[in-house]
């Protein structure tokens, strides 16, 4: 069952977003990088100049010009071209793995808080357990037992990550169970997924949407630090992380901007996300502001 | 109190045991028999072993449960994790050999992000959106946003174009030469600060924020005290206890980086064992670090939460 949408709600969102654009600047640029990302990500066959993997041996270090606006690397390829192909895979990544960490955080963090009792407590100490292992220590780890590849790495950031935040989720449904409402509900005998349904879920997208735009950038982060150690993405996949690494490091010294604008592009993406996140975060949940929540991606 | 530290101390026991019952899964979990790589590595090798002799000498030859007693007894009697399938040592001296580099860095970088963090972070909340401010927080920002391989990368890339120089191969010990091992060390612990930095100058700014507006601040600007007293004083003292405890909550994020930095700038310390470990999928080793930093995580978080309780006494009886 969906959240029903009335003229009420329409005009909520949208003044939402009038008071998104008033109130936090930092948020709209955020927003706007995001949607450059997205753009680059989704239109990359068609902003991007040349192919993916198109070499061109004669023009192998090629300054930039013309026609190559940011030069050409090793073998000839340019730079821009595998810089927009690798917002998609950033972008492809990013939201895949992140939907998989809010769906995980979700399905285990609702029942965790609605239902309490023996299963609360038992999630709870697992997950107490699983938060002491420093995160890229277990990626790394798990990376290199399933081998690299995208579906891989998309499942193993999406539900190591979800684990760690079904505490927030937990909490934001046991906040809900106090509520007049819950109690009427219970009152009137309806059924436990039929609560969940109506009224647990509608109220905790707040934290939810938090969830998904701070894991996002975490995300991303993730797939470049994993890349760029060796543990990520197949080595002919145009990951920004993976261009820092393995066999274009040899020829960093040769052309720097081999080595700048990857980089760069992380940087810029990383912020947008996490100007993105806080200003959301600001208007939709403050609560999560605590010094107890789980932070924003940092460049670990 | 003393009721908050003895349930505190026992709720740590059963995260310590799943702790190490995730690591001793993991070990187990690996796709592929461990005892095939070593056969292939021994053929390589041009030697021959007795398969069931390696699986005995793995203990992988007992079903799971009696492995996982046999594990816990080795750790819990013999102080033990297992062989490494590479080296052939055992894997808890070959980690603690390791374990001062990490240390020595984590203790640095923590400094260097304090260093930076608390000043800019003290003075972007008086100096509350003002040009200051934009300009603290943006540096915040930009610590936290730029990936630390990449600018590792670009450090040891520039300082080798324009002054020839690379990171040292060798280790220099502290005990023979601190200030050669001091300046091993800066650049990377200052990398590594420079991403807890950003939380540490954000996080100081908002407790900043919030104490700065409290009845007593008031009081003590109204007695006449010099702003320096107040803000050293009064506030810092209050807003430093949450500061606290993202010294230990961020010791995961710290964990991570140092795996990374240590990689980058070839210094061998815990993190980098483990990527060694993983290229040749050593999963003993493997487990084992991941066993010792988990333990390390768990203790830390023990200290912070003690050290809050003793400086806060509202959580000593929630």
């Amino acid at each position: 069952m969906t959240v029903r949408q009335g003229p009420n709600e329409r005009g909520a969102a949208s003044a939402f977003v009038r008071r998104f654009m008033r109130e936090k600047r930092l948020g709209v640029v955020g927003a706007v990088i995001v949607l450059m990302l997205l753009v680059c990500g989704i239109f990359a066959d068609l902003l991007a100049p040349y192919g993916m993997d198109e070499k061109s041996l004669p023009d192998r270090f090629a300054a930039p010009s013309a026609r190559y606006l940011l030069g050409a690397d090793q073998v000839g390829r340019d730079i821009l071209s595998r810089l927009i192909y690798g917002a998609r895979i950033s972008m492809l990544v990013g939201l895949a793995a992140t939907t998989v960490t809010v769906a995980v955080a979700a399905l285990v963090g609702v029942p965790s808080g609605y239902f309490g009792g023996r299963f609360d407590v038992i999630t709870q100490r697992f997950v107490d357990a699983w938060m002491s292992f420093p995160e890229l220590l277990v990626l790394l780890t798990v990376m290199s037992m399933v081998g690299r590849g995208q579906l891989q790495i998309i499942l193993v950031i999406g539900i190591f990550t979800g684990i760690r935040w079904t505490r927030v989720v937990r909490g934001a449904v046991i906040g809900i169970k106090e509520n007049d409402y819950f109690e009427a509900a219970r009152a009137v005998g309806q059924s436990h997924l039929g609560i969940i349904v109506r009224h647990v879920v509608p109220n905790i997208l707040g934290p939810l949407i938090v969830i998904y735009s701070v894991s996002l950038g975490w995300a991303i982060l993730a797939e470049a630090s994993l890349s760029f150690l060796g543990f990520g993405l197949p080595l002919d996949v145009p990951s920004w992380g993976g261009m820092l690494s393995g066999e274009g490091r040899r020829y960093l010294e040769r052309k720097p901007a081999l080595a700048m604008w990857p980089g760069v592009c992380l940087t810029v993406v990383i912020y947008g996300i996490n100007m993105l996140g806080d200003a959301l975060r600001d208007l939709l949940d403050p609560r999560l502001a605590g010094p107890g929540r789980p932070r924003p991606a940092t460049g670990a | 109190m003393l009721r908050y530290v003895v349930r505190r101390l026992l709720l740590t026991i059963p995260t310590l045991f799943l702790v190490a019952t995730i690591v001793f899964l993991l070990l187990r979990l690996v796709p592929g028999d461990m005892v095939d790589t070593v056969m292939a590595r021994l053929a390589v090798l041009g030697g021959t072993v007795d398969r069931a002799a390696l699986e005995r000498a793995f203990g992988l030859d007992a079903p799971l449960h009696v492995q996982y007693v046999r594990w816990w007894g080795d750790l819990l009697l013999r102080g033990s994790l297992g062989i490494s399938m590479n080296s052939g040592q055992p894997v808890v001296p070959l980690i603690l050999g390791r374990l001062p580099v990490t240390i020595e860095l984590g203790l640095l970088a923590i400094a260097v992000s304090v260093a930076i963090g608390l000043p800019v972070g003290i003075y972007s909340a008086l100096r509350q959106d003002t040009v200051g401010d934009y300009a603290g927080r943006s540096l915040a920002i930009l610590f936290v946003a730029a990936p630390s391989f990449w600018v590792a990368t670009l450090v040891i890339l520039y300082a080798s174009l324009w002054w020839g120089w690379s990171p040292p191969l060798e280790l220099v010990p502290l005990a023979r030469d601190p200030i050669g091992n001091l300046r091993m060390f800066i650049l990377p612990a200052f990398i590594l600060g420079m991403v807890m930095a950003g939380t540490t100058m954000r996080m100081t700014r908002t407790m900043m924020l919030e104490v700065l507006r409290q009845d007593f601040i008031r009081t003590a600007y109204a007695k006449g005290l010099r702003e320096r007293l107040v803000v050293v004083g009064h506030a810092l003292k209050n807003a430093l206890i949450p500061v606290v405890t993202i010294v230990g909550a961020d010791l995961t994020v710290l964990i991570g980086g140092a795996v990374i930095i240590e990689s980058i700038f070839a210094l061998p310390g815990t993190g980098r064992l483990m990527v060694d470990a993983l290229k040749v999928r050593d999963y003993a080793l493997v487990s084992g670090v991941n066993l010792v930093f988990a333990v390390a995580v768990v203790g830390a978080n023990l200290l912070v939460d003690l050290s809050y309780a003793f400086l806060d006494p509202r959580v000593r009886y929630r």
